[in-house]
């Protein structure tokens, strides 16, 4: 199996989420990650979905993608030519004995701290999964009392964009 | 591309010409919206599904009133358009609908109430989405205030169907309705075709709206690619001309896409075998003398023999289906695959494409037709000798036949050959699922297409009556034959009503063997004879519970029964002279008949047996 991050443009429509979680479920094909999000434009939405698939099974997701009557456009994003984010909250146990060495962890990965209580802080961190695991392996020995992870967020890098074309044609029909 | 679709092409279904009793044209030119009528009117949403429909180029519908639904159907009365035909049961409603567009090209249409009405048509939705059949099913839906609330009669049938249509709606605006509705036409009837649900609450349909029709629709995700690319067909063409044992698969593509007569062409010029799947069959005439007939899993020897023995497979509108390849892995494995297709998806999903190409079935034959001609002045006429001599050998060995049962009592497949042979060709035949769909595809000539219809990828029993009464609906100069069997009979006989009092002439042929008559087969085959439940107790020997023949006279039609084989030709030509009220001729048949050829499930083909324990050693044949 090899991890593979589609990003599909959608109408934004009710209902639209669910076409494209249950042809997942259907066809057989496994869901590492879901986010889903508006776009520079209204009447588009942007799934990032990233799938433990084969290369074939692949290209069975994407025509299957695409031949849902809401979907947009559909471009995987390779590791390397692309920017991948994960947003990380958790919250660690931090009392006045610990929380100097908590702190330096948060500043070790770039991380922040968004809500401090006298028994435990929030931390804030965005990355890819290597940065946020090995955050949360630092973290750990101090004790993660809670923790959330949004799905992978991505985009291709460079000057282009793959809403360009199919945005210029929904303002041409608008 | 453009993400808006001229309305002319909305409406374009593809497909013969209208009945010539239609005032409606097959193909409603591109006019301005205000040449709809109503556009611009202020009037009910109600009001405005009606207007739709007929802007739709629709001119009946099937369909049952509900609570959910009542506001419409007001408005329907006076409509003059459309012909309304009331079922007895929504699942007739869908397999009527089903069947009027299989037999004409055109979209079906059929409407339901909520609740318990829209999840009677699960099973022809997911039917006709398997078939690729274009359809469009209005439901009712409670009131949008009440959506949510499990109110009475609510079902989220938008959410129930959404895995078994190709697309559906949910409309609570009044205003949205002619938009919707021209969409869901578009796209049930374009690309692989496909049945499309427009589920409308109750308060959308009392609502005030100004009807407008649609110029453009807005589909920015939809695109089909209809277009075949040519370097790909080139590529195909080459291969066709050089394949030293090529042949044509045939799908249900090619007649969805009126493409017979190209295939026609295309196969003349190749000098190729042709085999015609289930869903193909009248594709191409059963008499041309390169048609091997149906492969599969009751195929015959040698169409089945040629698919694993192909150096070079063109399969054109097919799709792999499993009762085709048998065991994937062992399916034809000397031949280079060509794969045509309008759906990308199924290219190379179940076996791997060498030469794909997407797009309309017609353009695609008639350019690698074109293509071919080149070719062969380019490489000469292909040697296809041996391979004929191969093919024509297996053809002897191998007739289609059957032997007679232990028990003396009447053939079944005697039944089925008569009724073809007498009958003719210009005939519609409709089958239920079982063993008599499968000697209704082996024994009868199909000539021509649309003339063979039946439930091929979901297996829907129950499928013939309500089909065969839309065949016969939008074929009504045609005669329309339902051949079905006790068990499916059973399951929606209760539309003969609807046939009898809508003046809907249907013919009946029961394959009566008083039992499930394929899950017995594979009783007696793989379970010892252990006949678990498969006894119906209609036929010979047997209580006659119900009798049919009463039953068809408590319908209004006419009840025949036939026992004997010296009866069958002249009950046949009776029932064909009978013309003003539907037919139902009760052949009690012997149960011990079963369907040969065979291949059993998940086994190579290599394994076909011809009768039980003869297998065919066409691996030698070379």
């Amino acid at each position: 199996m090899s991890r593979h991050t589609l990003s599909v443009l959608v109408e934004n429509k009710p209902g639209v989420l669910t076409r494209v979680a249950a042809l997942f479920a259907r066809r057989a094909f496994n869901i590492h990650s879901l986010a889903v999000g508006p776009t520079e434009h209204d009447d588009v939405s942007r799934i990032t979905v990233v799938v433990d698939v084969e290369e074939l099974p692949l290209e069975q997701v994407t025509k299957q993608l695409n031949k849902l009557v809401n979907v947009i456009k559909i471009v995987e994003l390779e590791d390397r030519a692309s920017v991948q984010r994960e947003l990380l909250l958790v919250k660690v146990k931090a009392d006045d004995a610990s929380r100097t060495a908590v702190l330096q962890v948060v500043e070790l990965f770039r991380a922040h701290v968004v809500d401090v209580a006298p028994e435990a802080v929030t931390i804030e961190a965005t990355g890819g999964p290597d940065k946020l695991g090995a955050l949360l392996t630092a973290l750990e020995p101090y004790g993660v009392r809670e923790m959330v992870k949004s799905g992978t967020v991505a985009i291709g890098r460079g000057a282009r964009s793959m809403s360009d074309r199919a945005l210029e044609r929904l303002s041409r029909s608008a | 591309m453009s993400t808006t679709v001229n309305r002319s092409s909305t409406a374009a279904v593809r497909g013969p010409a209208a009945p010539t009793r239609s005032p409606i044209p097959a193909r409603p030119r591109a006019q301005a919206s205000s040449a709809v009528e109503g556009e611009g009117e202020r009037m009910t949403g109600a009001s405005a599904i009606v207007r739709s429909l007929e802007a739709a180029g629709t001119d009946v519908v099937f369909g049952l009133p509900g609570g959910a639904i009542l506001p419409t159907y007001d408005p329907l009365l006076d409509s003059t358009k459309l012909r309304h035909i009331l079922v007895r049961h929504e699942q007739g409603a869908g397999h009527a609908a089903s069947g009027y567009a299989h037999a004409t090209g055109r979209v079906g249409v059929c409407i339901a109430t909520s609740g318990p009405g829209a999840t009677n048509l699960v099973t022809p939705l997911a039917d006709a989405n398997m078939d690729s059949v274009p359809m469009v099913a209005i439901t009712g839906q409670v009131g949008a205030s009440l959506i949510g609330t499990d109110a009475f009669q609510e079902a989220d049938i938008v959410g129930v169907t959404m895995p078994v249509t190709k697309h559906s709606f949910l409309v609570t605006d009044a205003a949205e309705i002619p938009a919707r509705i021209a969409e869901a036409f578009h796209i049930a009837a374009t690309g692989r075709p496909g049945p499309v649900l427009v589920d409308i609450a109750k308060s959308a349909q009392t609502s005030e709206m100004t009807f407008h029709w649609p110029d453009e629709l807005e589909l920015p995700g939809y695109h089909p690619t209809v277009k075949p690319h040519l370097k790909q067909v080139r590529e195909a063409a080459r291969l066709l001309a050089t394949a030293k044992r090529p042949v044509l698969y045939v799908g249900g593509g090619v007649i969805r896409g009126n493409a017979s007569e190209a295939l026609r062409a295309l196969t003349d010029l190749s000098g190729a075998p042709v085999v015609t799947t289930l869903m193909a069959r009248g594709a191409l005439p059963d008499t041309h003398p390169q048609h091997l007939g149906m492969p599969g899993m009751h195929g015959t020897v040698p169409a089945v023999a040629a698919l694993q023995r192909a150096d070079l497979i063109v399969a054109l509108g097919t799709r792999f289906d499993d009762r085709v390849t048998g065991l994937l892995s062992s399916f034809a494995p000397l031949a280079t695959v060509v794969h045509a297709d309008i759906d990308p998806a199924e290219i190379s999903k179940n076996r791997r494409a060498d030469v794909p190409i997407v797009g309309e079935i017609n353009d695609v034959i008639t350019e690698m037709t074109r293509e071919l001609v080149k070719e062969h002045e380019q490489h000469g006429l292909p040697d296809l000798e041996g391979w004929w001599a191969q093919l024509g050998k297996l053809r002897e060995t191998y007739p289609r036949g059957w032997h007679a049962t232990e028990d003396g009592l009447l053939a079944p497949q005697h039944v089925i050959e008569r009724l073809g042979k007498i009958t003719g060709p210009e005939a519609v035949y409709v089958a239920g699922v079982g063993q008599h769909q499968m000697w209704a595809a082996q024994f009868i000539n199909y000539e021509r297409p649309r003339s063979w219809l039946n439930s091929g990828g979901l297996g829907t029993m129950g499928y013939a009556v309500p089909a065969a009464m839309g065949a016969k609906v939008g074929q009504p100069d045609r005669t329309v034959w339902a051949i079905d069997g006790d068990g499916c009979f059973q399951m929606t006989n209760q539309e003969l009503a609807t046939c009898a009092i809508e003046g809907i002439p249907i013919k009946v042929a029961l394959i009566n063997n008083s039992s499930l008559g394929m899950v017995r087969q594979w009783q007696t085959l793989f379970y010892d004879g252990r006949y678990s439940h498969t006894e119906l107790s209609t036929g010979h020997g047997s209580r006659r519970i119900p009798d049919f023949v009463k039953l068809a006279e408590a319908y209004g039609c006419v009840g025949l029964r036939c026992e004997s084989e010296k009866d069958v030709d002249a009950t046949i030509k009776r029932a064909n002279e009978i013309d003003d009220v539907p037919v139902v001729v009760d052949f009690t048949v012997s149960r011990d008949a079963m369907v040969w050829p065979m291949v059993a499930s998940g086994v190579s083909n290599d394994a076909i047996q011809y009768a039980r324990g003869i297998t065919p050693d066409f691996e030698r044949e070379d």
